[in-house]
């Protein structure tokens, strides 16, 4: 009886455990069984290197090029602005600062990534981007620019809090040995413990990539929404992401544009996954922990 | 001084400019939501349904639809993680069948929340039928939320010492009974701080309910849980891109957002002190 009630108890946990590989397998199913139809009559290259996308016209065209720089590039913006502000914070935070700072600030910077993106759109549109145009003179500050400011706000937990935990996790004898062979702080930070931390802080920006590029409402909201490839930081962007979340009301299920949505899934899935792997492969190891 | 003490400074001292730019975004931004979402914040505005086509009125079937998408979406995931957790940490066997479980874990907490929307759309709404609606909005939900709560529970029973299970089971438990009775018990304050810290995010979330249980306007509450839902995130969203009164929906916009922000850092902040006394009353 007794061994029967521990069997079943682990059997439970084994199967509960499969689930989450059966949800992602599944996820990745849905995807192409809804999404793979369109390249029956769409060329693939055709989808990912043209630059017109008309999926409401008579004659409807599904190149997807300006939606993939669009969100190429607002990420790019945010990765600009998101690497100094998280990574001079965890530095600040991990090297610099005295026991009591790092209390306060480590919980504010958390409390930060708790922040809904929603509210962050609704900032973005309602304070940041009239702002944004009447400094610059432009006709609307809803472009790549105020998307990338806000966005890079946003991955500014992630990159602090996960390079943070990298660089305390350097050994303190590297720093001892360094200062003790005469390197002031900062060429202490620099030469010894950014160089032992390299990896979880490469891994740290790579996650924070992937949540700048997978991000919805805060591009629905702020980047403008036009499909063309930018031409500068004050054009108006239409990224994958908002475009699927902008255009999948219009849809009838099934149809070509349906199709076409779920492709630019297909494709934000294939970024966003072969990034995560490579950072939990390559740099943080947690999967092997 | 010479030129490295200067350059020491100098760095020292950008560094720290950074790290005052991100507070005082924040503050900035903390600032402008109190600013303009106090004077339309009422008890009125929080338990009031929406009037004259949401220009006026307030957002109570909004703060009902988040509560129950919230909850039911935490129902689903709080008992799946922990056992999921409690596999990958007591059990761990097969070795692959970890690691495998783990690079699901992994993947599915960096994968963009719009995806998850659809995976709801074509699964929960369209194949199985359960239309827009709570259901299907808190099922989307939940696979959003089990990442987030295996790991806080895996990473909460790693900070369990493994004497006390050595103990129990010295003592004759079996392996179900220890992690029952002494692994679970002593790890359970941080797990729930793990959890409260996931209905913070689920509560905020917009993209996995667009298209799965959210509806922009409803006069009523939701009865059960095939009714399409109101939820604070996407109401937000709706009144600053659909409607033709901005004047009049932008400031319920901020309300509504700043009624969620409450809502989500009460919680969040809840969590971190929470956490802060598990560490200081611990004794291992």
């Amino acid at each position: 009886m007794r061994s029967y009630k521990e069997k079943s108890f682990q059997a439970i946990t084994y199967i509960t455990a499969l689930t989450t590989i059966v949800l992602l397998m599944g996820i990745i199913y849905s995807l192409f069984r809804e999404g793979i139809p369109l390249f029956g009559k769409v060329d693939v290259r055709s989808f990912l290197f043209t630059n017109s996308w008309y999926p409401t016209h008579a004659e409807p065209e599904f190149g997807a090029w300006a939606l993939i720089s669009g969100s190429l590039i607002v990420t790019v913006g945010a990765l600009v602005i998101g690497i100094p502000l998280g990574l001079g914070s965890a530095i600040f935070i991990s090297e610099i600062a005295s026991g009591r700072m790092k209390e306060i600030a480590k919980p504010v910077i958390e409390l930060l990534a708790g922040i809904p993106s929603v509210v962050y759109g609704l900032f973005g549109m309602a304070f940041l981007a009239p702002l944004i145009r009447q400094w610059f003179h432009l006709d609307t500050g809803l472009n790549v620019f105020s998307a990338s400011v806000i966005l890079g706000v946003m991955i500014v937990p992630i990159i602090a809090s996960m390079s943070e935990d990298a660089l305390s996790n350097v050994p303190k004898s590297i720093r001892e040995a360094s200062l003790a062979l005469g390197s002031t702080k900062i060429e202490c930070i620099f030469k010894a413990v950014i160089p032992a931390a390299r990896s979880g802080i490469i891994g740290s920006i790579l996650l924070g990539f992937g949540r700048a590029i997978g991000e919805t409402m805060v591009v629905l909201m702020v980047s403008g929404g036009s499909a063309q490839i930018p031409r500068n930081i004050f054009a108006s962007a239409r990224p994958l992401t908002s475009t699927i979340a902008a255009e999948m009301g219009e849809t009838v299920m099934g149809d070509l544009h349906y199709q076409s949505l779920f492709a630019l899934a297909i494709l934000l899935f294939a970024i966003t996954f072969i990034t995560n792997l490579i950072t939990e492969l390559v740099f943080l190891k947690r999967s092997f922990r | 001084m010479n030129k490295r003490t200067l350059n020491n400074y100098l760095g020292i001292g950008i560094l720290a400019a950074f790290l005052l730019m991100t507070i005082g975004f924040l503050v900035v931004f903390l600032v402008r939501m109190f600013y303009k979402g106090l004077p339309v914040l009422s008890l009125n505005f929080i338990f009031r349904n929406p009037r004259e086509a949401m220009t006026a009125g307030g957002i109570f079937p909004a703060v009902a639809g988040t509560f129950w998408l919230t909850s039911l979406a935490i129902l689903v995931a709080f008992p799946l993680g922990v056992l999921t957790a409690i596999y990958l940490s007591q059990y761990g066997k097969p070795r692959w069948l970890v690691r495998t479980v783990k690079v699901a874990i992994n993947t599915l907490a960096g994968t963009p929340s719009i995806i998850f929307g659809l995976f709801g759309m074509a699964v929960f709404v369209n194949l199985m039928g359960f239309d827009v609606s709570l259901l299907s909005g808190s099922l989307t939900l939940a696979i959003l939320a089990m990442p987030m709560i295996i790991n806080a529970t895996e990473e909460a029973i790693r900070g369990v010492p493994n004497d006390f299970s050595e103990a129990s089971l010295a003592l004759g438990a079996t392996k179900r009974q220890t992690i029952m009775k002494v692994v679970l018990p002593t790890a359970l304050p941080s797990i729930l701080t793990g959890t409260i810290i996931s209905i913070g995010r689920v509560a905020g979330e917009t993209a996995p309910i667009m298209f799965t249980a959210a509806t922009f306007y409803s006069r009523r509450l939701p009865h059960n849980i095939t009714d399409e839902v109101m939820a604070l995130p996407y109401h937000i969203y709706a009144l600053m891109t659909e409607g033709t009164k901005p004047e009049a929906q932008v400031p319920i916009a901020y309300g509504t957002a700043l009624v969620l922000l409450l809502m989500v850092l009460t919680i969040s902040a809840g969590a971190v002190a929470i956490r802060f006394s598990i560490r200081r009353k611990r004794k291992w």
